[in-house]
């Protein structure tokens, strides 16, 4: 019988730690399949930010860094300098990226650094127990807004995409859901175009994957993808902001 | 105060549950906070509160612990009484904001769940966030369990606040093992704590047209020294407070708490030093021994800064060798801070027991009591014997 598809190789066989239905899984999966088609495991080097991928070192084929919170863009920004050559990625939450972290995106999209920032948005702090994060929806619950996200005590959602394509240093940036086959296709062409922005030389890239969080917002996982495609789209609108020639 | 004493209700709560109860009834004006293992349930309790009505305090989700130090320096400094909380690398990432808090005197009180630093990451207890935070300008009150963590929470209040004081104050615990663990502790009445703590009155707040202001303005070489100076001066005075407030607190709950804790010092040859949960599990070690008739006692820091130099010495007068255990390294080659510190204090006393230092739990790992026997053995050693002390050890790491 003919294999057509298998586990890419830019995986470890570490079983996933994630909760049954969330889509951290997924983008793992189609990180690691875009480092295997660009044929990057040997110059890959990855930085784990703190979420609850956390653990993403165990499950990269490739090297990998440890950032503390919100610090990966800056410390992939000091392994690109030192190894230019090098492809450098970043995989982080929103509450990594958007929240603790925010400066750090901000600088090193601005900066134009020649780096691939994978960001996962499920619109909660995922690991600390669902918590409400920048990206937090108006009206939904989290731990620390049982009555819902109020505006006008809380704020709005932090649209990072919207913020970023202001910014020349961008050379890729993109929102894409994994809610369906389709959207997931769709995703990895996303990550991809990301990956050949840096190999390219052009610079920044990132691609924000609105993802699911089935535990902290109390839905089954056919639920959960349900409000991303319901509710979280609504807010954070799929599309490509930046591409390049 | 006998009817405070008998309105006391006892209750099974975590020690993280503890100290979001002292939160809700001393109803800080703000609340400024950013969530991080093990302390989040703090906050998010107190969210809860906020949410249900049951405080009127602002509570503000910011975007990292840098800015809820931040916001909670400036709520306190324009008139507010403003609380956070954080544990490890939220505590090493509000750095820069600790000593800005205690340079412009502004009485904080901050719970910080014990948490060891990254790196490498890890979420278990030891010390090495608040110790390293030791000489920012901060109090420091450790606690041993949740009770504890409860009273020092509501005391802290009042010394902080203290017109001879006016410092931040961080009370801990250890995170998991208390902040996660079911304790009974009895609880003061709402309205108790609402006297106890009063109201809140910053001496220099904004806002007073009268008296126009500005907080932290530059001081160079003509006015800096004497700022810090001021600084050391309000530091030394808080002992004095800490005391007033102790057996003010004491009348009301029936509870006496002191910079150090004696147990079974009396007739000990030799003892322990300790700070934090270890002191639970050390007591069940000393009563096990003195049952076996042995001669050793227990000496525990509740408060380390200010440090407890001449409550030590005292506590040690008759002591032949101790062994003072520190949950975290100071990596200066002379042992942990606790060891450096008390030893240093011993120099002042006319009995210098030997000492040795036991560096014990970091990142989380377990002291179980036959470790802390292993301890008393060898520190008893030391003092029956010839050995000189000094040494430093490590109780329970794999060579
Ligand atoms: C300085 C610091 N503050 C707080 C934390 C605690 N913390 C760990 S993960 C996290 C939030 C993670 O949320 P997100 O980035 O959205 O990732 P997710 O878990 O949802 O995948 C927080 C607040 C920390 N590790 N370090
Ligand atoms: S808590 Fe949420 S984000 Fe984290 S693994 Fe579970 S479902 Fe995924």
């Amino acid at each position: 019988m003919k294999q057509v598809t298998g586990r890419p190789t830019a995986l470890t066989d570490k079983p996933f730690h994630y909760c049954p239905g969330c889509t951290h899984g997924i983008i793992h999966r189609l990180v690691a399949e875009a480092l295997e088609e660009d044929n990057l495991r040997g110059k890959a080097i990855g930085i784990a930010s703190v979420g609850c991928s956390v653990f993403a070192y165990d499950y990269f084929n490739c090297d990998m860094q440890q950032a503390a919170h919100g610090r990966a863009p800056a410390v992939a920004t000091g392994i690109k300098r030192a190894w230019p050559d090098s492809f450098v990625f970043t995989y982080q939450g929103d509450g990594d990226l958007a929240s603790i972290g925010i400066a750090e995106t901000i600088h090193a999209a601005s900066r134009g650094e020649n780096i691939t920032v994978i960001f996962v948005n499920n619109s909660v702090y995922g690991m600390t127990g669902g918590q409400m994060a920048p990206t937090t929806l108006v009206g939904q619950k989290s731990t620390t807004t049982p009555s819902g996200r109020d505006a006008t005590l809380h704020g709005y959602p932090l649209p990072v995409c919207e913020m970023l394509q202001v910014l020349p240093g961008v050379a890729y940036l993109a929102r894409v859901s994994v809610s369906s086959p389709a959207k997931i296709r769709a995703a990895k062409r996303a990550i991809k175009r990301a990956f050949a922005a840096q190999l390219r030389g052009i610079g920044f890239g990132l691609v924000e994957i609105l993802s699911s969080c089935p535990t902290n917002w109390h839905l089954d996982p056919v639920k959960a993808l349900e409000f991303v495609d319901n509710q979280m789209a609504a807010q954070f609108p799929l599309q490509v902001f930046r591409d390049f020639e | 105060m006998a009817m405070a004493l008998e309105a006391q209700k006892t209750t099974a709560l975590t020690g993280n549950e503890a100290a979001a109860t002292a939160l809700r009834q001393i109803e800080p004006d703000v609340v400024a906070a950013y969530p991080i293992t093990p302390q989040t349930e703090i906050v998010q309790l107190f969210s809860t509160f906020v949410s249900d009505g049951l405080v009127k305090t602002e509570f503000a989700a910011v975007e990292s612990e840098h800015s809820a130090m931040s916001a909670t320096i400036g709520a306190a400094a324009a008139g507010a009484r403003a609380m956070t909380a954080t544990s490890s690398n939220g505590l090493a990432f509000m750095w820069e904001m600790l000593y800005i808090a205690a340079g412009l005197r502004i009485p904080i009180v901050m719970p910080v769940v014990n948490r060891a630093l990254s790196a490498p990451i890890n979420i278990h207890c030891d010390h090495s966030d608040t110790m390293g935070a030791r000489d920012a300008g901060w109090i420091q009150i450790y606690s041993e369990n949740a009770q504890e963590m409860y009273d020092n929470l509501i005391q802290a209040v009042r010394i902080a606040e203290h017109p001879e004081v006016l410092l931040p104050i961080m009370v801990t615990i250890d995170g998991f093992i208390i902040s996660h663990g079911m304790e009974n502790v009895e609880l003061l009445q709402d309205q108790v704590v609402r006297d106890f703590v009063g109201e809140y009155h910053f001496p220099y707040p904004l806002l007073d047209i009268e008296h126009p202001k500005t907080i932290g303005p530059l001081t160079l070489q003509d006015f800096y020294f004497e700022h810090k100076r001021e600084q050391a001066e309000a530091m030394q005075r808080s002992k004095a407070v800490i005391t007033v407030i102790a057996d003010d607190f004491a009348r009301l709950s029936g509870r006496q708490y002191g910079f150090v804790e004696c147990y079974k010092m009396k007739g000990a040859k030799y003892a322990l030093v300790v700070l934090g949960s270890t002191a639970g599990t050390a007591k069940y070690v000393v009563d096990e021994l003195r049952q076996e008739g042995e001669q050793c006692g227990l000496v525990k820091i509740r408060v380390f800064r200010p440090f407890p130099g001449p409550e030590l010495c005292k506590a040690l007068a008759d002591i032949k060798a101790v062994g003072i255990m520190d949950r975290s390294d100071s990596f200066s080659t002379q042992g942990g801070p606790v060891f450096a510190e008390t030893k240093a204090a011993l120099y002042q006393a006319s009995n210098q027991p030997k000492c040795v230092n036991y560096i014990y739990g970091l990142g989380g790992r377990d002291i179980e009591p036959s470790l802390i026997r292993q301890a008393f053995m060898e520190v008893k050693d030391l003092a029956t014997s010839n050995a000189v002390g000094g040494g430093i050890r490590h109780l329970g790491v794999r060579e």
